[in-house]
């Protein structure tokens, strides 16, 4: 592949790689629907993906909400207006701040997780003996992954944002005296459902957008130990621009 | 016969790996296909097993065209065939009971026990019954490729593949895997192609064997047959010869121009 | 794959985690869900013409400092006015009952609260009394609108002065 690629010229290459995406990510959701059928790898994998993410997740989620809360503090009572804290930690956080944050850190943690999986499965010619005892790997071993990863997402965003209030409500309330009930009573009176929806879809197409890269690179990884590293550090590199790119398109579609 | 590989042409790039080659499995029978490194011997398992398609000429598994068959008709195929790698190919994050069970479970609704009982038969037919909690990293080199050639046989296939099975092992491990090679083949009649190139240990287990060298078939026959053969190509082989028609020196300029500078003032000369 | 029993139950919570937090942050957050505190103190009502956008968890305060917060919000469907429920702390318990209220603003930009300006009275608000004295929130808009409408008669008709209004 590699090869073959180093024949195109940066643009082509890119083009290429581009269609091979669109092309794997095709063939991943048609062999979603037999997947199905196997709830139990599912769960191994929203296991793999989110459990084991989870505290990394709460950590950052937690820093976040406080610089948050610090920073959003700051400039605020500039404006003798730091009662609407709230509002502006959760807007941030449930627009923005939530699904960015959660899908690079996804993308660091359980994408390269994924990648040197699958990628090791490449180079130990797990994935050809798979086909060589009559089952798709795509089937068996990817799907079930991508699925994974894309119920994980949204879970793991909700949980940041979550974590992420509690730390800029801890800042804003407990250290900086923000009062409380002005805290959460502007947050509820500002954030809108719709609001919370345009996090939503976001973490949805970020969980499919860095599953999707994940399981892509750790499928077509050069079959050397140099080459499963290669893939992890693609899928972090690829992930957070698309992430980034995807987030730009969203927000202009939201508003 | 099982497998027919029919005038085979398969080239990757500009570089032409086999021309024109014919290869023949007999049922019942174990196969052997020797040649040096980098002969395609692997490349001819991919093709035989339709991994890949060859560039002209057919490969034939039990009368069909593999490289033109739709997924679901392949898989058909594929599990009468058992195929086991250089490394054993073992799924990871399984241990050694489960990776056998696996392609049971993978097509078969059988129950538990059942399972149970199959598995530990094959293991025992390869004398790890004992290791079945193990994971694949505990395991030597040997083992992992019992292990693999367990999971290869558990669903009874008709043909069996072996590609470089008896690299990287110490003396007693190989013996053991020409042992199972041949029970496999004498006790379950089941087909075998061995892919390598131990002379030795092939002459006592092939039926048939073929030595290829260059993208073609230079010699086949019996073991016997390969070893009163007069032809240069098979002497250099079967004895290790380091030069011959297979030659030492990879393909290079002349060594004097080169040492002379000759190559790079011709090169300098092109460029301009 | 044989069943993990650990692994299923870690999956388990971490997808009830998930859907908890998930659950909260599209039924709690927009709209009045949490109760910050809950009710401590007691409870005494105040009616206005209009409460502007407070909310239940505003802030009372006296002379500046916070001495309580709104819980609840209704309208009197006999007279239309707010009724608003302020639940002021036990240790201020010696708040006049003649003090009045009054919906204020917080900065620039920030929200609504009542401000309690003290009176003279020797008896004091307790668990069920009713403010009797309010000044409505300032509704900007409104009050835009009055400043151009003066504007405008005094430019156009050369009157001599625009009656003072008062808050209603």
């Amino acid at each position: 592949m590699s090869s073959a690629a180093s024949r195109d010229g940066l643009l082509t290459g890119a083009l290429r790689r581009v269609g091979a995406v669109a092309v794997f990510f095709v063939a991943v959701l048609a062999q979603c629907v037999p997947a199905l059928a196997r709830p139990r790898l599912i769960v191994h994998q929203v296991y793999n993906a989110g459990a084991r993410s989870l505290i990394i997740i709460m950590l950052c989620g937690l820093f976040v909400g406080m610089v948050l809360g610090l920073q959003g503090f700051d400039l605020l009572q500039r404006f003798g207006s730091e009662d609407a804290l709230g509002v502006a930690a959760a807007l941030g956080l449930l627009k923005e701040l939530g699904p960015v944050v959660t899908a690079l850190l996804f993308a660091g943690r359980a994408g390269t997780a994924l990648t040197s999986e699958i990628g090791l499965m490449r180079a130990t010619d797990q994935l050809t003996a798979m086909q060589m005892m009559a089952v798709d790997p795509m089937q068996r071993i990817v799907a079930p992954r991508f699925i994974g990863g894309v119920i994980a997402m949204p879970l793991l965003v909700a949980i940041f944002n979550l974590v992420g209030l509690f730390g800029a409500q801890l800042v804003g309330v407990q250290m900086m005296d923000v009062d409380a009930g002005a805290f959460w009573s502007q947050m509820q009176g500002a954030v809108q459902l719709n609001d919370v929806q345009e996090g939503f879809i976001k973490s949805v197409v970020f969980g499919t957008a860095c599953s999707l890269i994940a399981v892509h690179e750790g499928y077509h990884t050069e079959p050397t130990a140099a080459g499963v590293g290669l893939a992890t550090t693609r899928t972090v590199v690829t992930s957070s621009v698309l992430t980034l790119l995807l987030d730009y398109i969203l927000t202009a579609a939201f508003l | 016969m099982v497998v027919d590989v029919k005038g085979v042409h398969y080239a990757v790039g500009r570089r032409e790996i086999f021309a024109g080659l014919d290869v023949v499995a007999r049922r019942g029978r174990v196969t052997a296909i020797m040649g040096p490194s980098g002969t395609g011997k692997t490349t001819l398992l991919r093709l035989i097993t339709g991994q890949t398609a060859p560039t002209s000429g057919e490969v034939l598994l039990w009368g069909q065209r593999v490289a033109t068959l739709r997924q679901r008709d392949l898989y058909a195929l594929r599990r009468r065939t058992g195929m086991l790698f250089q490394n054993g190919a073992l799924l990871t994050d399984l241990d050694v009971f489960e990776n056998v069970a696996f392609p049971v479970r993978e097509h078969t609704d059988l129950t538990e026990p059942l399972i149970r009982e199959l598995v530990l038969t094959k293991l025992h037919a390869v004398g790890l019954r004992g290791a079945a909690r193990m994971m694949p990293s505990e395991l030597s080199g040997g083992m992992a490729r019992r292990v693999a050639l367990a999971r290869a046989v558990v669903l009874d296939p008709e043909l069996l593949i072996y590609d470089e099975p008896f690299v990287g092992l110490d003396p007693i491990s190989m013996g053991v895997i020409v042992r199972l090679i041949r029970q496999m083949n004498r006790v379950l009649g089941i087909t075998s192609i061995v892919v390598s190139h131990d002379v030795h240990e092939l002459a006592a287990i092939a039926d048939d064997s073929y030595l290829l060298s260059q993208g073609r078939c230079v010699a086949s026959g019996s073991p016997e047959e390969l070893h009163r053969s007069e032809s240069e190509v098979v002497r250099q082989f079967l004895d290790g010869v380091a030069d011959g028609p297979v030659p030492f020196h990879f393909p290079a300029p002349d060594y004097r121009d080169q040492l002379l500078g000759v190559d790079r003032r011709a090169q300098r000369g092109r460029a301009a | 794959m044989r069943p993990n029993r650990a692994l299923e139950i870690g999956t388990g919570l971490f997808v009830l985690l998930g859907f908890a937090a998930l659950f909260f942050l599209t039924t709690q957050l927009p709209g009045s869900g949490v109760q910050v505190g809950g009710a401590s103190g007691y409870a005494v009502t105040a009616r206005f013409d209009n409460v502007g956008d407070l909310k239940t968890g505003s802030p009372v305060t006296l002379a500046g400092v916070r001495i309580g917060r709104v819980t609840g919000i209704s309208f009197d469907p006999a007279d239309f006015k707010a009724v608003v429920t302020l639940d002021i702390e036990k240790r201020y318990d010696k708040i006049p009952d003649d003090s009045d209220a009054s919906i204020q603003t917080a900065g620039l930009l920030g929200g609504k609260y009542v401000g309690i300006g003290p009176g003279g009275s020797e008896t004091y608000l307790h668990a069920g009394s009713t403010i009797e004295f309010t000044q409505s929130a300032i509704v900007l808009e409104t009050l835009v609108n009055k400043f151009f409408a003066n504007f405008a008669s005094r430019g156009s008709a050369g009157a001599p002065e625009a009656k003072e209004e008062k808050q209603p």
